[in-house]
């Protein structure tokens, strides 16, 4: 999974020298079949959105993301990512810290672990807060009793949005540490640097960057968490709607222009997301460079 | 090494107790705060995480409700199913300004929709719904046998606790090209038929008894001929959505299928969305589906909302109440409305679910449930 | 690695704050899941899994997501390639979108999708009048699972390119050899395993996906019912032992894979470590 979202792009690469290149003929069929994909596969979505959303003017556009539901479900998920993404990005820097800086048996095991979230199936990650805190679940009478409300409510959508997001920043972190070895801490702790220090003054500004990176992954998956959102939302107009929840909503209730106006304002999110993300890149390429 | 690694790990074990209690007692302090902060707030809708409960924390399980002194806003979830949205977006208005004048009190109602047994099961996992007005009245029987409320609820409101119905018709594309026009149309080869799937979704149960019901008729009740019936209209189905506003959505935008079977209220409204694109057919036979509504005891006893919940359901039953269902397309029980509106519901022949299929729960088991009969029909030979 | 003992603090501080909060996300609630299916005896766990609808929809989820990774290794690896060794216009835009998947949200996804594909969609205008239905078939299913797929591939055989080293390839041409002698038995060899890891990630994540596959699938039992839906349909008839055990199958089955990809990342490390 290490490579999955690695960040480190080389720019020197393509100039190569010509026996090492191919045909130019090959070079633009591979382009072309390059081009052709993408477009076809995550371009054409991506047009089909926009153009749907504007299908009915700009007025009705503008109208269906002033809807006060509209609104709410967008200041829900700003909350959720909000609160997930940072619990995640702690948990993240502190598992690549143990992992990397440390030797312990069952690492494998861990980082298998850490990266189960990614290949559970949405609907499981919803699933298993329902059994542990619904009604019916292990701790539901109790919950019941206290009167705290946990799925079908705020904390339910936050928890499924952390089980989803859950790996992200850790599997950011790990491989960029490892690679980085330990030798600047322990010649920061040998010459009496304590430990936090240690961490601000020397860990965090080598990984500033893929740290940011991950941040910014784990935050548009959270704010676009559908599938284990929705299996403990209680879907309340207005109250427990995320935005991909209000985009399906809006979708149900013919509102097709709306429901593809708010979809264009998520796909907005994930543009500047990948924007910024692409402006963190080049800074790392940069840094390394300079190095 | 070892011993260290196991006081390392009970270390660690303890820490995971610990924190886990803290995170459950933060959030339930949190809602707690929210409880108790919104009552007093003197507009309605507070904006916390937990309002919907925040209508009266105070009324502990116990106390009776009518006594309480009467707040300044309450308010209620009503768990609802696919095709009502615009009806109750009505008729929630409606009421509201009905209890503000009756009684001087604020009611915000929230409202969710889904399909219907999906809705079942959230309430029954503790979505805390104050009434729920689902699709069939298994889905609320199964809340019954939670124990949610009463197993006797259906007789708690007048009609079987259904103050509207519906049925079942053809929703078919303009100057009707197949010519469909019965049951037995939709079993030959060149139609294809849209209709959701009878194991998620409330609707398509009552699609699939009608059928079955016409096929019983035609075929002296011989239950081969009948399932052979159902397994051709079956082996007819592109696309089999979960609810039945996605087969809607299929027929409708997507234009897949000659035929969709549909709500009565869902075909008037795709009608009304979408000009005069489609015509509704009416078949010999239908059925006769009540959606039913109830309280929720256990969850209007927690919150104190008895008095508002049953004033909610009964509104429903008012000439108000049964003016707006029928203008969203819902038979009303009231004569005098249904007097009124006699030409927007043509008279046909309907079967009872529970004169001619002995109730839901018999219906359930012997059609719905795993290796009943649409099982049978559709993993046999395909 | 290093035997003697780490210099560095915080050793059990982040090590028992990463279990701590590994368990109460992840294992307590998925330890609930087996706890739950251990309500069905063994016997009734078989039945429920094994019966033929929940066994068609593991075929129709396994061959879908199979047939996106496939796709997605052959025009992932040419992305890929086109990305890190060719210069052309809009090619950073082109880098940027890969990522589109990761970010955008899966009902948004699907809607797209299922609007593009349908008998009425630009393309499924196309193949219509050819007998050929896009959306509602299992090619819907894998085109959405392509999509979702893409950057798993990409962004695991990118990284890798870019390390090669022009030595060997260099040396191989210096022997003779024809660049397509050079790619088959130069620089393949060091792609299978990124290639594999893309593959297996792609996989893992199509099997379990819900929120785009629903749109598009069209949701026939026996035929496009994937196994995610099943799962809710099994809640919305409120049979929860029989959904959890349908999830532990799919759980155990992406554990597996996980555990895979993981040596298989360990395999190449040693690889490009020894090399």
């Amino acid at each position: 999974m290490a490579g999955a979202v690695t960040t480190v792009t080389a720019v020197s690469n393509e100039t190569r020298p010509k026996h090492l290149t191919e045909a130019r003929w090959v070079r633009w069929t591979l382009i072309g079949i390059a081009l052709l994909f993408v477009s076809v596969v995550i371009l054409l979505p991506l047009i089909t959105v926009l153009l749907e959303s504007f299908r009915k003017g700009w007025s009705v556009y503008i109208e269906a993301l002033k809807d006060p539901d509209s609104i709410a479900a967008l200041k829900l998920t700003l909350t959720t990512a909000l609160i997930a993404v940072p619990l995640n990005t702690i948990f993240g820097v502190a598992a690549a810290w143990a992992i990397t800086k440390f030797t312990f048996r069952g690492k494998n095991l861990l980082i298998t672990l850490i990266d189960l979230p990614y290949a559970v199936s949405p609907v499981i990650s919803g699933l298993v807060y329902i059994l542990l805190f619904g009604a019916q679940g292990f701790l539901g009478p109790w919950l019941f009793e206290h009167d705290i409300k946990i799925v079908f409510a705020t904390p339910g959508i936050i928890l499924a949005t952390m089980f989803v997001t859950f790996p992200f920043v850790a599997r950011e972190l790990i491989p960029l540490m490892e690679s980085q070895g330990v030798q600047d801490e322990e010649a920061a702790v040998s010459l009496g640097s304590r430990g936090w220090r240690t961490f601000f003054r020397v860990t965090l500004p080598n990984i500033k960057w893929g740290l940011l990176y991950g941040i910014i992954l784990c935050n548009a998956r959270a704010m676009g968490e559908f599938g284990a959102v929705s299996v403990v939302s209680g879907h309340i107009r207005g109250e427990t709607n995320t935005l991909p929840l209000h985009i399906e909503i809006l979708y149900n209730e013919y509102q097709y222009t709306a429901a593809f106006a708010v979809a264009s304002l998520l796909m907005l999110l994930a543009i500047v997301t990948l924007i910024i993300k692409s402006l963190i890149e080049s800074k790392l390429v940069r840094s390394k460079h300079g190095e | 090494m070892n011993q260290r690694k196991k006081k390392w790990y009970s270390f660690n074990l303890l820490l995971v107790a610990v924190l886990m209690i803290s995170v459950l007692s933060a959030c339930g302090s949190n809602n707690n705060g929210n409880n108790s902060a919104s009552p007093s707030a003197s507009n309605e809708a507070s904006e916390s995480p937990g309002s919907s409960a925040s209508a009266s924390p105070s009324a502990s399980p116990s106390a009776s409700p009518s006594e309480t002194p009467k707040k300044e806003s309450v308010e209620l979830l009503n768990v609802s199913y696919d095709p009502t949205r615009e009806l109750y977006e009505s008729f929630n208005e409606s009421f509201a300004k009905y209890w503000k004048d009756t009684t001087g009190q604020t009611v915000k109602i929230n409202q969710s929709h889904g399909g219907s047994g999906s809705q079942g099961r959230k309430v029954l996992d503790g979505l805390e719904a104050d009434v729920v007005t689902l699709a069939l009245a298994y889905d609320i029987d199964a809340l019954a046998d939670g124990g949610l409320l009463k197993t006797d609820w259906q007789t708690q409101f007048e009609s079987n606790s259904s103050p509207y119905t519906s049925t079942i018709v053809f929703l078919v594309r303009k100057g009707n090209p197949k010519n469909i026009k019965d049951w037995n149309d939709l079993v030959r080869d060149d139609v294809e038929v849209i209709t959701p799937n009878p194991k998620t979704s409330g609707g398509a149960r009552w699609n699939y008894l009608a059928a079955w019901g016409y096929a019983a008729k035609q075929n002296g009740g011989d239950e081969t001929k009948i399932k052979e019936f159902l397994k051709q209209l079956f082996d007819n189905v592109p696309v089999l959505d979960s609810g039945a506003r996605g087969s809607t959505t299929t027929f409708v935008e997507r234009k897949i299928g000659d035929v969709l079977l549909a709500w009565e209220n869902e075909a008037y409204l795709a009608k009304k969305e979408y000009g005069d694109a489609f015509e509704i057919v009416t078949p010999s036979l239908s059925i006769l589906a009540e959606p039913p509504v109830a309280i929720v005891d256990k969850v209007v006893d927690k919150r104190g909302t008895r008095e508002v919940a049953e004033a909610y359901l009964k509104y429903l039953y008012t000439p108000e109440g049964q003016e707006i269902a029928a203008q969203n397309f819902y038979r009303p029980r009231l004569p005098e409305v249904a007097e009124k509106y006699k030409d927007q519901f043509p008279e046909l022949n309907l079967l009872t679910i529970d004169g001619d299929f002995g109730g839901w729960r018999a219906a359930q088991e012997k059609h719905f449930n795993d290796g009943g009969t649409f099982d049978e029909i559709y993993t046999k030979g395909s | 690695m290093a035997k003697r003992k780490s210099v560095l603090p915080g050793r059990r501080l982040t090590l028992g704050f990463t279990i701590l909060y590994l368990s109460l996300i992840v294992l307590i609630p998925l330890a609930g899941l087996v706890v739950k299916t251990a309500g069905l005896t063994l016997p009734q766990f078989w039945e429920t899994v094994t019966s033929p609808r929940v066994l068609a929809s593991y075929r129709v989820s396994l061959v879908t997501a199979f047939f996106a990774a496939v796709v997605n290794v052959v025009f992932g690896l040419i992305v890929a390639w086109v990305l890190v060794r060719y210069r052309f216009p809009g090619k950073k835009l082109v880098d940027g979108l890969i990522d589109i998947p990761f970010a955008l949200p899966t009902a948004v996804a699907g809607i797209a999708l299922t609007s593009i594909y349908a008998p009425n969609g630009w393309i499924g205008k196309l193949f219509d009048p050819l007998g050929i239905r896009i959306a509602y078939t299992p090619l819907g299913i894998t085109l959405a699972l392509i999509f979702i797929g893409v950057p798993f591939v990409v962004r695991t055989v990118q990284p890798v390119l870019q390390d090669l080293e022009s030595d060997t390839e260099e040396a191989s041409v210096l022997l003779g050899a024809y660049r397509w002698r050079t790619f088959r038995r130069v620089i393949l060899p060091e792609l299978i395993p990124p290639l594999l890891t893309g593959f297996a990630l792609a996989f893992a994540r199509g099997i379990g996906e819900y929120g785009s596959v629903v749109f598009i699938s069209g949701n026939m039992p026996m035929k496009t019912e994937i196994t995610p839906l099943l799962i809710i349909t099994k809640l919305e008839q409120y049979e929860y032992s029989q959904a959890t055990a349908i999830a532990l199958v799919l759980l155990i089955l992406s554990f597996g894979l996980l555990l895979i990809i993981n040596s298989l990342q360990r395999w190449s490390n040693r690889r490009l470590r020894s090399s």
